[in-house]
């Protein structure tokens, strides 16, 4: 026993400037030093049940909302998750985007969209993956650009037509959403 | 007590379940013909009236690089029977498709029109021809047997497991099946659109790939 804290004590001194943040957050506890700053790149910050924000969201790091937002959420190269209490009335642009709560607005994912069981999204999302899964609820429309030479070859070229084809602005789900409320 | 081999077999055959429902699914011929359709246009936009399937919308997304639009009809159905609106369903797919005449490459009605009466076909059926584009194909299944007035009403949700086969899975409906559609009632509902397919299958399912003639050109 007394031989194994002495071999921890030394061990955590040198693993927390380079060790990872669940590391660093152990041994700050224990030593007495000033609290080693515990975010890497990787942190993710929560938005509460009861937060509710109005107006443009900004990050460079991964974002949980439990809350309500309404505006505008750019997260480009970060992972956006909506948990089970979120209420989103926004556009979205993230690099994930995992929707367990409701998004009523447009999606723009650079890598993927998913809509868990429970989850619910009224509006058009644009990214090269999407996941829906059973149970989930979804209305509007869904633009995967193709993967593969065609597509790097031109990756500007797909969503133009796309949204010229596509309704005009008040021809949104959320547009619908709103008439079908109002019928 | 002595069986009969005639009966071993009789019996084993009621106990057969009457439809797979999870198996690997049931084959179509039309989905392919009806992708291949579509797979020549740049950017396509697809307008699928049934419910949401995420292997479907994964599906279509990656092997037609689509657009795709989901507008499930079958909520509508059930909303105007809950409220005993069944009569305004007609007019309703009037206003129903936001969407721009000549907008759309490719609809997929599935088996939507079973569960409608003349009128709200009709109705449905001008709808879709307006958004379909020039060269557009629409693809929907009818049934061809009487619906058995017993039965639970149930939609189907089809979900695509390759080009070749779907899944066939039945979900609660507030409303049955109405009667069959004849092939003339199928093709007078479509006008002007041309019947390119049609395929009836083992399964007493009629699927009916169409396609929307070209603009004429006009002479310079």
């Amino acid at each position: 026993m007394w031989k194994r804290d002495e071999s921890v004590k030394p061990a955590s001194g040198t693993v927390t400037p380079t060790g990872p943040a669940v590391q660093s957050q152990q041994s700050s506890s224990s030593a007495s030093q000033p609290e080693p700053r515990p975010q890497t790149g990787r942190d993710v910050v929560n938005i509460g049940k009861s937060v509710v924000i109005k107006g443009e969201l900004n990050g460079s790091e991964d974002l949980t909302i439990e809350g309500q937002v309404e505006g505008k959420i750019e997260l480009k190269d970060h992972v956006l998750t909506i948990g089970p209490n979120g209420k989103i009335k926004a556009q979205v642009f993230a690099k994930a985007l995992i929707v367990l709560g409701e998004v009523h607005g447009n999606v723009n994912a650079t890598d993927k969209v998913e809509i868990r069981d429970g989850g619910s999204v009224d509006g058009d999302i644009v990214a090269p993956r999407v996941a829906i899964a059973d149970g989930a609820h979804f209305r509007g429309s869904v633009d995967m650009q193709r993967k593969g030479p065609e597509a790097a070859a031109k990756p500007q070229a797909q969503p133009r037509p796309a949204a010229q084809a596509a309704p005009a602005a008040p021809q949104t789900p959320a547009a619908q959403v709103a008439q079908s409320a109002s019928r | 007590m002595p069986v009969a081999f005639s009966d071993l077999f009789t019996r084993r055959r009621k106990e057969e379940p009457p439809e797979v429902v999870d198996g690997p699914g049931q084959p179509t011929k039309a989905l392919d013909r009806f992708l291949a359709g579509l797979s020549g246009r740049t950017a396509p936009v697809l307008l699928d009236l049934g419910p949401v399937v995420g292997s479907n919308v994964t599906f279509f997304g990656q092997e037609v690089g689509c657009k795709i639009l989901v507008e499930d009809l079958s909520k509508d159905i059930d909303r105007h029977v809950t409220e005993g609106k069944l009569d305004d369903l007609p007019r309703f797919f009037d206003t129903r498709f936001p969407q721009e005449s000549e907008t759309i490459d490719g609809i997929l009605c599935w088996d939507i029109f079973d569960f409608l009466d003349k009128a709200a076909g009709e109705r449905l059926a001008r709808q879709l021809k307006r958004v379909l584009r020039p060269e557009g194909m629409l693809l929907a299944f009818f049934a061809t047997a009487e619906p058995r007035p017993a039965t639970k009403p149930t939609y189907t949700k089809h979900v695509v497991v390759d080009r070749g086969r779907l899944q066939h899975k039945p979900y609660t409906a507030a409303r049955a099946k109405q009667r069959p559609l004849l092939n003339r009632d199928i093709q007078r509902l479509f006008e002007p659109l041309r019947i390119t397919e049609n395929f009836l299958l083992k399964t007493n399912l009629r699927e009916v790939l169409f396609r929307k003639p070209p603009k004429p050109q006009a002479d310079a």
